[in-house]
C-alpha cells in the first residue's frame, strides 16, 4: 500500500462512526426523558458544551490559545436578545443563525488580529478584544441595557410551532437538536482534508507551510468558524433564559471554558460536550459544600491537573474503560485518547 | 490648565506604582518565558498583610511596607520552589491554566479569611490630604508613592546593570544553557528574581490600597493592566516596562478624566493596536527566542 493511501485507509478509518459515540447520543437523548425535573440544569450543560466545542476547534486543532472566547458568546447573546426584543427577526431558529452570523463577521474580523503573533500576543489581544466588548456595552447602555442587562425579552415559538415552556423542555430539546446539527458539521470538517491539514498546522506551522498548506487562511477558516459556534451558544443562552447582562463577556467566563475544555480533553470534539458535563457537576458539588468559595476548589482542580499532568490524567480515567472493553471484546479498545499536547 | 497638570501627576503616580506592581511579571514573562497570571494574588498578599499589621495589630504604615515586601517574597519563594519550578518547561497553555487556577484559589481564600468587601489602610496623617505647588494640587501619598516608586527603578536598574547579580541575571535569561556552563547556578538566580518580584508586587499591592483598591478580585481586576504593561514595555530592559507604566497610569487617568464614559475602551485599543504593530513592545527587541 503506498504511503498516500496508507494515509487516507487511516483517515478514512478514524472518521467513521464507532458504535461508542452512537450510544453516547443515545444516552444524552435518554437524559432528556429520564430526567424531566432537570430541564433547566441540563440545557446549562448542552450549551456549554457547544461553547467549549467552538473552543476545541481552535485550540484542540489549530493550537490557538485563546482567553477572550466570551466575546464571541457574549456577541451572539445580544445580538439574539436585541433581535427578540425588538422584534426584528421573530421566529428563533432564524433569529440563532443571525446571531451566529453577526459573531462570525466579528470572528472573521479579530481573525487577522489573533493569527498575528506568538502565544503571549494572542492571548493578549483576545483578551482585550473580549475586554474591549465588555466596555463598549457597558457604554452604549442605551442599546445593550448596561448593567441591567436586556430585560423583557419574550421568545417566539421554534418554527412558529413549539412555544417556549417554563420547566424548559422546549428548550433542552431545542439546545439538543442545534448542539447535535453543529456537532454533525465539527465532527464533518475535522475529518475533512481541512481538518487534517489543522493538525499539521498545530503540529508544526513551518513544515506545514512547506508542503503547500495556506497556514493564514485556514486559520481565519477555522477562527471564524469557532466564532460562529460561539456566537450559537451565546444565542441559546439568550434564548433560553429570556436574559442577557453583561457578564457574558467576563473573563472568568473565557477561563472556566479553557477549563472545562481541559478537563474533557483537547481534540476530540467529545472533549467539550464531556467536559462541560463533568465541570457543572463539579460546580454543583462544590457549591453546595461552600456556597460561597466554590471558586476555591475549581482553582485546585486546575492546579492539580495541570500538575499532574493532563495525558496521565486522562489515561487514568480512561484505563478501567479500556480494559473492560479489552477483556470483552478482545480487541484494543476503542475509546477516544485525546491528542498530544495543545 | 493646573487640572491637566494634577491630572499629569497622577497619571505619573498611578504608572509608577503600575510599575512597582508589574516588574517582576516583567522577569517571569518576560524574561523567563513564563505566563503569570497569578501575579496580582502576590500584590493582594502584600497588601492584606500590610493592612493586618496596621490596622489591626497597630504598626507604623512604613514599618508595615518592608513587612509585605517580605511576606509576599516569602510566598513567592515557596511556591516558586514547590510548583512553579515544575512548570517552566510547560506548554503556555498549562501555564495559563495553572496560574489561573491559583488566581482562583488566592481570590476565594482571601474572600474567605478577610470577607469580601474593599478594605482601606489607616494612613498616618502626614501622608493625607495634598498641598499646592504654583497652583497645582500635589497629594502627599501620590507623592510619596513617586518618590518611593521612583528611589526603587533607579535602584532596580543599578542593580541589574552594574552588580555581579545583574550580569548574572542577564547571562542566564540570554542563555540559560551557556550560562550554567560558566558556573551560574541559574535555577537559583531565576528562584531569587522570582521571589524579589513577588516581593515588589507585595510592597506594590500595600501602596496600592489607597489609590487601586484592594479587594479579593485584585488579582482578576488589575491581571489585564500588569499584562499590558509587559506585553507592551517589552522585556529587553526594564526601561521598556517602565515607560508602557507610565503610559498605561498617565493614558487611564486621563482617560477617565476627559472621556469618563469611554473609560477602559481607551486602553484597550492602545493595547491592540500596539500589539498588532509591534507584536514583541514598544520597545522589545526584533527576533524573538
Amino acid at each position: 500500500m503506498s504511503a498516500a493511501s496508507d494515509v487516507g485507509f487511516h483517515a478514512q478509518r478514524q472518521a467513521r462512526w464507532h458504535y461508542g459515540e452512537i450510544a453516547f447520543w443515545l444516552v444524552v437523548l435518554a437524559c432528556g426523558f429520564a430526567f424531566p425535573t432537570r430541564y433547566l440544569i441540563m440545557t446549562d450543560i448542552l450549551r456549554l458544551a457547544l461553547f467549549t466545542m467552538s473552543l476545541d476547534l481552535i485550540l484542540g486543532y489549530a493550537g490557538i490559545v485563546s482567553l477572550g472566547h466570551a466575546a464571541f458568546f457574549g456577541v451572539g447573546a445580544y445580538a439574539a436578545g436585541l433581535l427578540a426584543l425588538h422584534g426584528i427577526v421573530k421566529e428563533p431558529v432564524l433569529a440563532l443563525i443571525v446571531a451566529g452570523l453577526a459573531a462570525m463577521v466579528l470572528g472573521f474580523a479579530t481573525s487577522f488580529l489573533v493569527i498575528r503573533g506568538v502565544d503571549l500576543t494572542r492571548l493578549m489581544v483576545t483578551l482585550g478584544i473580549a475586554l474591549l466588548l465588555e466596555a463598549l456595552a457597558e457604554r452604549f447602555s442605551n442599546i445593550t441595557g448596561g448593567t441591567d442587562g436586556l430585560q423583557g425579552i419574550e421568545m417566539q415559538p421554534i418554527l412558529g410551532q413549539i412555544p417556549f415552556d417554563m420547566f424548559g423542555k422546549a428548550g433542552f430539546f431545542y439546545s439538543l437538536a442545534v448542539l447535535f446539527l453543529l456537532f454533525l458539521f465539527a465532527r464533518r470538517v475535522v475529518h475533512s482534508p481541512f481538518g487534517l491539514s489543522l493538525r499539521a498546522i498545530k503540529n508544526n506551522p513551518l513544515r506545514a507551510a512547506a508542503i503547500g498548506i495556506p497556514v493564514t487562511r485556514r486559520l481565519i477558516a477555522i477562527y471564524t468558524l469557532a466564532a460562529f459556534y460561539a456566537g450559537i451558544a451565546g444565542a441559546l443562552f439568550t434564548q433560553t433564559t429570556a436574559i442577557a447582562s453583561l457578564d457574558v463577556f467576563a473573563f472568568e467566563r473565557s477561563a472556566d471554558l479553557m477549563l472545562v475544555l481541559v478537563i474533557g480533553g483537547t481534540g476530540y470534539l467529545y472533549g467539550g460536550l464531556i467536559g462541560a458535563v463533568v465541570f457543572r457537576m463539579l460546580q454543583e458539588l462544590f457549591s453546595t459544600i461552600t456556597p460561597q468559595y466554590w471558586q476555591f476548589w475549581i482553582g485546585l482542580v486546575l492546579v492539580v491537573m495541570v500538575l499532574v499532568g493532563r495525558q496521565r490524567l486522562h489515561r487514568w480515567v480512561l484505563y478501567v474503560p479500556n480494559l473492560i472493553i479489552k477483556q470483552v471484546a478482545g480487541r484494543k479498545a476503542v475509546v477516544a485518547v485525546p491528542e498530544s499536547e495543545a | 490648565m493646573t487640572s491637566i497638570l494634577t491630572n499629569l501627576f497622577d497619571g505619573v503616580a498611578y504608572g509608577m506604582l503600575l510599575f512597582v506592581l508589574a516588574c517582576g511579571l516583567a522577569v517571569t514573562l518576560g524574561l523567563m518565558n513564563f505566563v503569570n497570571l497569578a501575579h496580582g494574588a502576590f500584590a493582594m498578599a502584600g497588601g492584606y498583610v500590610c493592612m493586618v499589621l496596621v490596622n489591626r495589630m497597630g504598626w507604623p504604615f512604613f514599618a508595615a511596607l518592608p513587612l509585605a515586601f517580605i511576606s509576599s517574597a516569602a510566598i513567592g519563594i515557596v511556591l516558586e520552589r514547590t510548583l512553579y519550578r515544575h512548570l517552566y518547561a510547560r506548554s503556555h497553555l498549562d501555564q495559563v491554566l495553572f496560574t489561573i487556577g491559583l488566581t482562583f484559589m488566592s481570590v476565594a481564600a482571601v474572600d474567605y479569611i478577610q470577607g469580601s468587601s474593599r478594605v482601606f489602610i489607616n494612613l498616618p496623617a502626614a501622608l493625607q490630604g495634598q498641598f499646592d505647588v504654583f497652583g497645582v494640587g500635589i497629594g502627599r501619598y501620590r507623592l510619596m508613592i513617586i518618590v518611593i516608586c521612583g528611589l526603587l527603578t533607579i535602584a532596580l536598574q543599578m542593580v541589574l546593570a552594574k552588580t555581579r547579580f545583574g550580569s548574572r541575571l542577564r547571562a542566564a535569561v540570554d542563555d540559560p544553557r551557556a550560562a550554567s556552563g560558566l558556573g551560574i547556578n541559574v535555577p537559583q538566580v531565576f528562584a531569587f528574581t522570582f521571589a524579589f518580584g513577588c516581593g515588589l508586587a507585595g510592597l506594590g499591592g500595600a501602596l496600592s490600597a489607597e489609590i487601586l483598591g484592594l479587594d479579593p478580585y485584585f488579582p482578576l481586576k488589575f491581571m489585564i493592566y500588569f499584562l499590558i504593561v509587559v506585553t507592551v514595555g517589552g522585556s529587553s530592559s526594564i526601561t521598556g516596562p517602565f515607560l508602557a507604566s507610565l503610559l498605561l497610569g498617565i493614558g487611564d487617568v486621563a482617560g477617565k478624566y476627559y472621556v469618563p464614559k469611554m473609560g477602559p475602551f481607551v486602553i484597550y485599543t492602545m493595547m491592540i493596536l500596539i500589539l498588532i504593530w509591534r507584536p514583541n513592545g514598544l520597545f522589545g527587541r526584533t527576533a524573538a527566542r
